[in-house]
């Protein structure tokens, strides 16, 4: 994606002087090792930059105001019927709305450039992968490698990744913080998230919608690696020589029992085999001949355009 | 709190009139921001019903079903529209001041609220019968609701139009009985608007 | 016969519960004993339970929010401990069943039973002293929706020893809340105890917007009220416009559960999100609805506290109705993560943003109110200083996360709990407790010592820095919200300090209680007989505290704005003595609106637990006890002119000795 020229300005003045406190620090969202995350986190420091220009000065203002115009304080101008000055009232209209105008831009610009609908622009074609959240776990399907896996995300690095998102049970929101935005897994439903990986690593997945007891335990790592040690990791899996059908599908979907007070994490496991359509079988149970609504909006919102 | 106990040495009725003028304007006033209110549930539910229009899960749709009752629900909307008409006739002999006519018209426009709520009654009987009860799809579920809320509203209105027959016939038109009748006929009036919109919608739009 | 309701329903194997079911049991019991042992039953009943005076029932409301407010934090503490332990290998104290029905809880009660109801008990106690009125415009109608709000107090309190709260977080996305996700209880008392307040909070919408706009004092045009009747006013209309889709939506998510309807569910053509937007339609409003009040009590204190005139009169109503018009076109920021489409995120975000223009020139309204002012350093001044730094943090963070490119990692972590809470403590609470001290002498007579104030002020302040940074923080972390257990190392040290925020904030309100005691032990020495304590500027500070019943002898001229600082400025008697008092119109008091809302619990309480019978006789009895009272026209009376003369004059005969004294 086309790295903006003000992007970079504002991040590297706003990296040096206000920020450079969080250099070190593992903060996710200002740690980011996926395109989507890094100009995410950019965003959230030009848009705090843009702001502290009102904030700073309210800042100020309500401490010297205060202490100036405190009871005691004599010498300090006394105008007890001084209640307008258009000159004022023109700059704290006015200052704001210059900036939410600017905001208003970036916001214009961000939403579409950041859309997580949109695919990512790469050389490399977009590695497709299935998504279901599941009570309290998740299911990855690799429809083009034919491999599934529970609880545990592997992609390879510089690759664009589509997850196309939806849900066994209620709702769910894919979000690898590491990595970028999050999008909800929602029943009958398809949504989509584009990410993609700068470099290798491990980071971790979960989910950011609460979806009952189990909840905490909806957590996975996600790997980043190479490409051929994803080619590797496929071809371990696919030796693997359980079969993920609809019957295997349900019986993964049980919430299973709790151990002392609390649902553990669902263990790693790998399915060689997947059968196909699966992913629409599962979105089938809930649609008849309703359509599904977050898409037919999406799309609906895309041909606008 | 207050460092005074009150205490009651004279009742306000049968006093002075100067103040009832006054806080008639003000109920009317606050009924009108009251019926926004219940517009806005109106409003909710309309909303809800358009977004669910075609949700018909492969169950009975709103062509079929409603199609062949047209008729009826022309009859009932009819029965409605009349009884705003009586009901304008009660609010005439309200101002003349005229009890007897005031009974009589409110009991009309009671008879005609009340066949309106029967035939209502009946359609959703029949289409319960005929297999499209609210548990076959969420159109169903919200055509029985919108529909079910406004024939509520109207259930209401008829008991509050029973019970305010009876307070005219034994207190005669008071002050605060005028201002009831009044306050009725915005209620009567404004669920004949939200059935205009309900019969629009639901059954013009979605049989033709 | 009892439907669902057996013995199992009580938590036995809860100790915590139990526990604090016993010491309600013992602290019910000894206010019981107390008030049979001191004979004040009937007191009770006729001075405060039937009253529809305005200012009994307001104070009825603040006294409710403060037990409310106890409850809630008791959930705040043990959240926040719990999560101090649930790392890694530790397990903490709360099983997932019992902490998400605390945080579930959490939510509910201090926005619906804590925050509502000081701003419904400030409005109730104020305003129709701010216009010069003798009451609101519906008296009978004002008790009933008190009730009903005590109403669904009690079923979410009930919650507690019997049976369940929900387990969904406080806004109850479907299909969780479903049936066939939430089949228990605890969802149906969600249910019911937001349905009964609910229908409170819109009756008190439509009563004062008929109260401001028909009864204010001769002169008193739109444009000269005071700027918290104006808040007040904006609110109310906020709140016929917002909790009527709530009444509406939680209705339809009734259908569901109990009827077998397809409103909500994933299968038969259900659309969950449907429920988030209509949810949202209501919800973002009512944080509107509970900032806007406590930006009217801010312009009255630091005005007052200024000795000054409030700087931009026009500029603050203005912006006060463009943040009421805006909250209605702002709903879907809270779900971007939807998948709505590019444009339709960019247009609510914008729409968002835009917020912060009419809120940012409220902040410098206020501060070129102190500019050239005379600042008395106060609790609530200090309170007011507090606000302005805390809530344009807040402000900040909000208008970020309105940002719908940032709101993707942001959303529904714990950058989002700090943010409104920011907002929440930094701007409503604080406004509260001003308020709260601000009219307390205007209530009951006497002032409240200001060094309690101050200290509670401090360590909310501090609490709130303590408690919530290390969330923005965990939330830059990607930390996501409603954990009950995590494995991240490097958050634990963050969640930790936050444990100390809450107990400093704590302490903050055991000294809100001290303030209350101690002020009343020594209310001798603060007594307010002028009606004047603070030299105030508005109307309601022109007659005596506490206001005799009708509240103006005489209703005075209001054509200026700040009235009554004009006429002290002046020195123009605003309400001359009459030679002869006009007898006043005054309603009698009525238990009608408690027999009413006492029929409606119980239908609501038979609803919960599908005692069918007894939810048709709460039904039938509450519409016939109103029927029965539309019978009843023995509802008013006159006050006669001597016994006006002799309150009057008692009053008058105070203040001259006080002045004499002095």
């Amino acid at each position: 994606m086309k790295e903006e020229k003000y992007h970079r300005c504002a991040r590297w003045l706003l990296m040096a002087i206000a920020f450079s406190a969080l250099g070190g620090c593992d903060w996710a969202l200002f740690n980011s090792k996926g395109q989507i995350g890094v100009e995410q986190g950019n965003l959230i420091l030009i848009s705090i930059g843009l702001m502290l220009i009102v904030v700073v000065p309210v800042i100020v203002m309500t401490f010297w105001f205060g202490w100036r115009y405190r009871e005691s304080n004599e010498k300090a101008t006394y105008m007890p019927d001084w209640a307008h000055s258009h000159k004022i009232e023109l700059v704290v209209w006015g200052v704001p709305l210059i900036i939410v105008a600017v905001l208003a831009v970036i916001i214009w610009e961000t939403s579409h450039s950041l859309d997580p609908y949109r695919p990512i622009e790469s050389d490399k074609p977009a590695l497709n992968i299935e998504v279901v959240s599941l009570d309290w776990k998740w299911l990855f399907i690799y429809p083009d490698q034919g491999v599934a896996v529970v609880n545990e995300l592997v992609i390879p690095e510089k690759t664009p990744v589509t997850f196309h998102i939806t849900s066994d049970t209620v709702m769910n929101a894919l979000s690898i913080p590491q990595l970028g935005g999050m999008i909800y897994a929602m029943g009958g439903q398809r949504t989509q998230l584009n990410l993609i990986a700068n470099e290798q690593g491990e980071f971790f997945g979960q989910s950011g919608n609460f979806s009952g007891e189990g909840f905490s335990a909806m957590r996975f790592s996600t790997h980043s690696v190479s490409d051929d040690a994803f080619a590797q990791w496929v071809d371990k899996v696919k030796q693997s020589p359980e079969v993920m059908d609809f019957a295997t599908f349900k019986e993964v979907g049980e919430p299973g029992e709790m151990v002392n007070h609390r649902y553990p994490i669902y263990p790693v496991r790998y399915f060689g085999q997947v059968e196909p359509n699966l992913f629409n079988t599962v979105i089938g149970q809930y649609v008849t001949l309703k359509d599904s609504h977050s898409t037919a909006m999406h799309e609906a919102a895309q041909v606008q355009e | 709190m207050t460092a005074y106990e009150p205490h009651y040495p004279n009742d306000a009725h049968g006093h002075g009139h100067e103040h009832h003028h006054d806080s008639s304007g003000i109920k009317l006033f606050g009924f009108w921001v009251y019926l926004m209110t219940d517009l806005l549930i109106f409003a909710t539910v309309f909303a809800t019903f358009a977004v669910l229009s075609n949700s018909f899960a492969g169950g009975p749709t709103a062509k079929e079903m409603l199609r062949p009752g047209l008729h009826l629900v022309l009859v009932e909307t009819f029965a409605l529209l009349f009884s705003s008409i009586t009901y304008g006739m009660a609010m005439l002999a309200t101002y003349r001041g005229d009890k007897g006519a005031v009974l009589r018209w409110l009991g009309i426009t009671f008879l005609f609220g009340a066949a309106f709520i029967s035939i209502e009654l009946y359609e959703f009987r029949h289409l319960i019968h005929e297999g499209a009860g609210p548990q076959v799809s969420a159109y169903w579920s919200a055509f029985f609701t919108l529909v079910g809320t406004h024939g509520l509203h109207v259930s209401a209105g008829l008991l509050w139009m029973l019970v305010l027959m009876f307070q005219v016939g034994s207190r005669g038109l008071t002050d605060t009985n005028k201002t009831r009748v009044g306050l009725l006929s915005l209620f009567w009036h404004f669920l004949d608007v939200v059935w205009i919109c309900v019969f629009t919608v639901v059954y013009l739009m979605g049989v033709l | 016969m009892f439907g669902k309701l057996t013995l199992d329903a009580i938590p036995y194997h809860e100790p915590i519960i139990m526990i604090t079911l016993a010491m309600v049991a013992l602290g019910g019991l000894g206010l019981f004993a107390a008030v049979t042992y001191f004979k004040k039953w009937g007191y009770l009943w006729s001075e405060w339970l039937t009253s529809v005076d305005h200012k009994k029932i307001g104070v009825m409301y603040i006294l409710v929010a403060l037990v409310m407010l106890v409850r809630g934090f008791a959930d705040a503490i043990m959240m926040r401990t719990h999560l101090a332990m649930a790392h890694g290998d530790g397990q903490g104290y709360l099983p997932p069943e019992h902490y998400d029905q605390i945080f579930t809880a959490h939510g509910i009660i201090m926005l619906i039973f804590v925050a509502m109801p000081l701003v419904t008990g400030l409005m109730n106690i104020v305003v129709p002293l701010q216009i010069g009125a003798r009451d609101v415009a519906f008296p009978y109608l004002n008790s009933l929706s008190f009730w009903l709000f005590v109403g669904g107090a009690l079923l979410i309190n009930l919650s507690l020893g019997l049976g369940e709260f929900a387990k969904t977080g406080w806004v109850a996305y479907p299909p969780l809340s479903g049936i066939q996700y939430s089949p228990g209880v605890g969802m149906d008392y969600y249910i019911w105890s937001m349905q009964l307040s609910g229908l409170g909070t819109t009756l008190t919408g439509v009563n004062f917007i008929a109260t401001i706009l028909k009864m204010r004092a001769p002169g008193m045009s739109l444009m000269k009220m005071p700027i918290f009747t104006w808040t007040i006013l904006v609110t109310c209309v906020l709140i016929c416009g917002a909790f009527p889709p709530l009444t509406a939506t939680l209705a339809m998510l009734s259908l569901d559960r109990y009827l077998d309807f397809h409103f909500f569910t994933n299968e038969l053509g259900g659309n969950p999100m449907m429920y988030a937007n209509l949810f949202w339609i209501w919800g973002h409003p009512e944080v509107y609805i509970l900032i806007l009040p406590a930006f009217g009590v801010f312009s009255e204190v630091v005005a007052t506290f200024s000795r000054k005139t409030l700087f931009g009169y026009a500029s603050m109503v203005w912006a006060t109705a463009a943040i009421g018009v805006l909250s209605f076109v702002v709903w879907l920021h809270h779900f971007f993560t939807m998948g709505s489409g590019a444009s339709v995120n960019a247009f609510f975000g914008i729409m968002t943003s835009i917020i912060a223009i009419p809120t940012g020139v409220k902040i410098f309204t206020w501060l070129f109110t102190i500019f050239r002012g005379r600042l008395q350093l106060n609790a609530m001044t200090w309170m007011t200083l507090g606000f302005l730094v805390t809530f344009s943090i807040g402000g900040m963070t909000g208008v970020l996360m309105a940002v719908p490119a940032a709101d993707f990692v942001l959303h529904n972590s714990l950058f989002l709990i700090a943010h409104f809470h920011n907002v929440i403590i930094g701007g409503a609470v604080f406004g509260y407790l001003a308020g709260i001290i601000y009219w307390f002498p205007k209530a009951f007579g006497f002032k409240l010592l200001d060094r309690f104030g101050r200290y509670s002020f401090w360590c909310w302040l501090i609490g709130f820095y303590f408690a919530f940074m290390p969330l923005y923080v965990l939330g830059f972390m990607g930390m996501t919200r409603r954990l009950n257990h995590f494995d991240n190392p490097a958050w634990v040290p963050w969640v930790q300090v936050a444990v100390v925020g809450a107990v400093l904030i704590g302490i903050g309100i055991v000294f809100t209680v001290v303030q209350f005691v101690t002020s009343y032990i020594k209310r001798k020495d603060n007594l307010d007989v002028t009606g004047d304590p603070w030299d105030g500027r508005t109307l309601e500070w022109a007659t005596s505290s506490p206001p005799p019943f009708y509240n103006f002898a005489v209703i005075p001229t209001a054509d200026k704005i700040d009235a009554f600082h004009e006429a002290k400025k002046n020195g123009v008697e605003l309400m001359p003595a009459p030679e002869h008092y006009e007898p006043i119109h005054m309603p009698k008091n009525t238990g009608n609106g408690l027999i009413v809302s006492a029929f409606v619990i119980a239908f609501g309480f038979a609803m919960i637990w599908h005692i069918w019978w007894l939810a048709i006789v709460g039904l039938v009895g509450a519409v016939v006890s109103f029927i029965v009272r539309s019978y009843d026209e023995d509802i008013d009376y006159y006050v006669q002119p001597e016994e006006i003369a002799r309150i009057e004059q008692a009053h008058h005969q105070t203040k001259a000795n006080a002045v004499v004294q002095a």
